[in-house]
């Protein structure tokens, strides 16, 4: 008679606690609608009252690298001897932006969400990892617009572009990248739950970043015995914009150094989703 | 198969939610690090108020909103969760669509979940009707293929077919409601979790979300419906669970729980006692009680029942006096006045304690709550006035159709009707 289906095939259980190590990967897999919809809203929502529209993703980097290879390259001459300045500036801002897109965006991504998360139960990964997603598109299409770039300078002949097999490093460090990225926006996000103040100062910590990794000059112009060296050899993002530069100049890079900033990304990621995990659960009870 | 036979599609055993008052306010981070550095070399906590490190346990009042809630739901049963504001309705409709976890027990369900506390979640207002069908869709978990299929039905449903490749922060706030919901009805869930999302829309779109409504708890589905709305709960649902103090005060048969809630409801308000020391009056009279019941005795007042006020005072003057009942609804809107100068126009009352009643007929006010001001005056002239003397609230028999949101007008007559062929 009665419930003849036994206590097993419940598929929704709701209690106080499940370990933070549990991410729900199978819920999330069963959401990628959702993340789908986000992402394109994402890239549809910006630009759409804009005039240029799409046009803006190719134009902010473009201008940045000019803007540094102007200020950079003619007065502070940072740039390496025989790389033109622009694709030098280039080779490391747009992996830099999408670091930056990625940190913002995610530590963001509970406060930007708050009417959502307050409404209707999704896995809340979902837009942290949508948000991530949409901002790597912009980063390919900026990619791609160096290649353009590399190329024209290699038709016209006033530089030799050949980048080499450690062209081949690309989506690893891309991936590397992200996962930093991530792992610090979780981190983040999961904090200011607690502490609001976080908000206003993540935009300076990134920007304070920057200058600590080899962004607008190479590490190789930094003295061996300068103090900031052993600042920007502890900064784990060194590593991976100098293998950006690598990969995509062929400038000197020692690929060992990489595995530093593996262990450190693996470390942040783990962190993240952690916090990210407990920080949520009570999200809705104190927004 | 009868209703006891049907397998279990919620199961809420002991469940509780508990809310840390106070420990939200410690929001700044030096405040932490000043916590946690005064732990470490073993002094007070500065952040801590003076006083309060007395009983440490004492740090972050605790307030239970939801405590041992238990109860059950089988396949195709439509139960109504009622209660007051504060009872912990909308923390269960919180757990229930986890949106927020319990503090302790658990809630298990069975099938796809669809949980509606508000329609048109997400919307962006830059984007389209359409791409917002989609988004909202697979917001409340609806896969791509599924909106794919509905599209043209989900557009016709919410009447916006002209606008709907326009992007939603041109629309009016109903046309953004009937897109919502016209996405939320085309939900096929195994389990439907509503809140009051019914009383949207005007009265043609709630005709239609309202048959929606009543064609998916026909077709067998389980329904969790969280109400204010007397009528609609009567109408919808076999069972009801009673919500107060965070606890389930009764749950049962729709018509036992409903009445017993509006009973224990109107209790606290129908009756109004003053002892001689603080009797609202003046030289004139005193009011000494102000009673206000259903005429054919019970607790509830029907639409089809008379209702009976009986006024008590202390009269102290040999003059005349009049004593006068206002009718205020729930908005404070005075529906109409009655006084006894004119009910009864030759009685001068004695002095010392009378009693006089009034009888509104039946069939006079529409449901929701209603409030009556008692005064007196001498030789017509105002003498005092008690303001909301006391309170009740009139509900309608259930209806069948599928309307149920409050009809419209202060008052709910039984207008008779006149039909003559003139062909």
């Amino acid at each position: 008679m009665a419930d003849t289906s036994g206590n097993e095939d419940w598929n929704v259980v709701i209690a106080p606690d499940s370990p933070w190590w549990r991410l729900h990967l199978g819920e999330v897999w069963r959401y990628r609608d959702l993340f789908r919809e986000l992402v394109v809203r994402d890239l549809t929502a910006t630009y759409k009252q804009t005039i240029l529209g799409p046009i803006w993703v190719l134009i902010q980097p473009l201008i940045t690298s000019i803007m540094f290879a102007v200020i950079f390259g003619m007065v502070a001459r940072m740039a390496l001897p025989g790389i033109p300045a622009l694709l030098f500036y280039m080779s490391a801002i747009v992996p830099w932006s999408l670091f930056s897109g990625v940190i913002n965006k995610t530590s963001a991504t509970l406060a930007s969400n708050a009417p959502l998360m307050t409404k209707v139960y999704f896995p809340r990964l979902i837009p942290p990892l949508s948000s991530m997603t949409s901002t790597s598109f912009t980063f390919f299409v900026q990619l791609a617009l160096f290649f353009v770039f590399a190329a024209a300078y290699r038709l016209s002949g006033s530089y030799a572009w050949s980048p080499g097999t450690a062209l081949l490093m690309l989506p690893a460090l891309i991936l590397l990248e992200m996962m930093l990225a991530f792992g610090t926006g979780l981190i983040v996000a999961s904090l200011t739950t607690r502490y609001k103040d976080l908000r206003f100062l993540i935009g300076f910590a990134v920007q304070l970043l920057m200058y600590m990794s080899p962004v607008i000059f190479p590490l190789a112009k930094v003295a061996p015995d300068s103090p900031v060296r052993p600042v920007l050899e502890a900064n784990p993002l060194t590593p991976v914009i100098e293998g950006f530069r690598g990969a995509l100049l062929g400038t000197y890079m020692d690929w060992s150094t990489l595995w530093y900033s593996l262990a450190f990304g693996t470390v942040v990621l783990i962190a993240g989703l952690a916090l990210f995990q407990r920080a949520h659960r009570s999200y809705a009870d104190v927004v | 198969m009868s209703a006891d036979e049907q397998p279990l599609m919620v199961q809420v055993q002991g469940v509780g939610k508990r809310y840390r008052l106070g420990t939200i306010n410690r929001q700044q981070f030096t405040d932490d690090v000043k916590a946690w550095a005064a732990r470490l070399l073993g002094r007070p906590d500065p952040t801590v108020p003076v006083g309060a490190e007395v009983d440490p346990q004492r740090i972050g009042e605790d307030f239970w909103a939801l405590r041992d809630i238990s109860f059950e739901v089988r396949r195709s049963e439509v139960v109504g969760i009622v209660g007051h504001n504060g009872a912990g309705k909308s923390t269960m409709l919180k757990l229930l669509s986890r949106i927020t976890l319990p503090t302790e027990g658990t809630i298990r369900m069975r099938g796809k979940v669809s949980s509606l506390l508000e329609v048109g979640t997400g919307f962006h207002p830059e984007l389209t009707g359409r791409d917002n069908i989609y988004l909202n869709g697979a917001i409340l978990g609806m896969p791509k293929a599924e909106v794919n299929a509905k599209i043209d039905e989900i557009i016709a449903f919410s009447g916006i077919t002209h606008h709907i490749d326009t992007p939603v922060k041109r629309y009016s706030s109903g046309m953004r409601v009937r897109l919502g919901f016209a996405v939320a009805a085309h939900l096929e869930p195994e389990i439907l979790i509503v809140d009051e999302v019914l009383s949207v829309g005007d009265a043609e779109f709630q005709r239609k979300s309202m048959g929606k409504m009543h064609d998916s708890a026909a077709s067998g589905r389980t329904v969790l419906f969280v109400s204010h709305n007397m009528t609609a709960v009567r109408t919808l649902c076999q069972r009801v669970i009673w919500m107060e103090h965070g606890r389930i005060r009764m749950q049962g048969p729709t018509e036992e729980v409903v009445g017993a809630y509006l009973a224990n409801y109107s209790k606290a308000t129908t009756e109004r006692v003053w002892s001689e020391e603080d009797a609202p009056g003046n030289a004139v009279a005193h009011l000494r009680h102000v009673r206000v019941a259903p005429a054919s005795g019970g607790d509830v007042f029907h639409w089809e029942d008379p209702i009976d006020v009986e006024i008590g005072l202390d009269k102290h003057t040999a003059d005349k006096i009049s004593v006068n009942v206002q009718v205020l609804n729930g908005d404070g809107a005075v529906l109409f006045t009655t006084n006894l100068a004119e009910g009864l126009p030759g009685l001068v009352l004695g002095t010392g304690r009378q009693v006089v009643t009034c009888r509104f007929p039946s069939h006079l006010f529409n449901e929701g709550d209603l409030m009556l001001n008692i005064g007196v005056a001498l030789k017509g002239w105002p003498s005092f006035r008690v303001e909301q003397a006391v309170a009740f609230t009139v509900i309608e028999p259930p209806r069948s159709g599928a309307w149920h949101a409050r009809r419209k007008g202060m008052l709910r007559l039984a207008i008779p009707w006149q039909h003559r062929s003139a062909q």
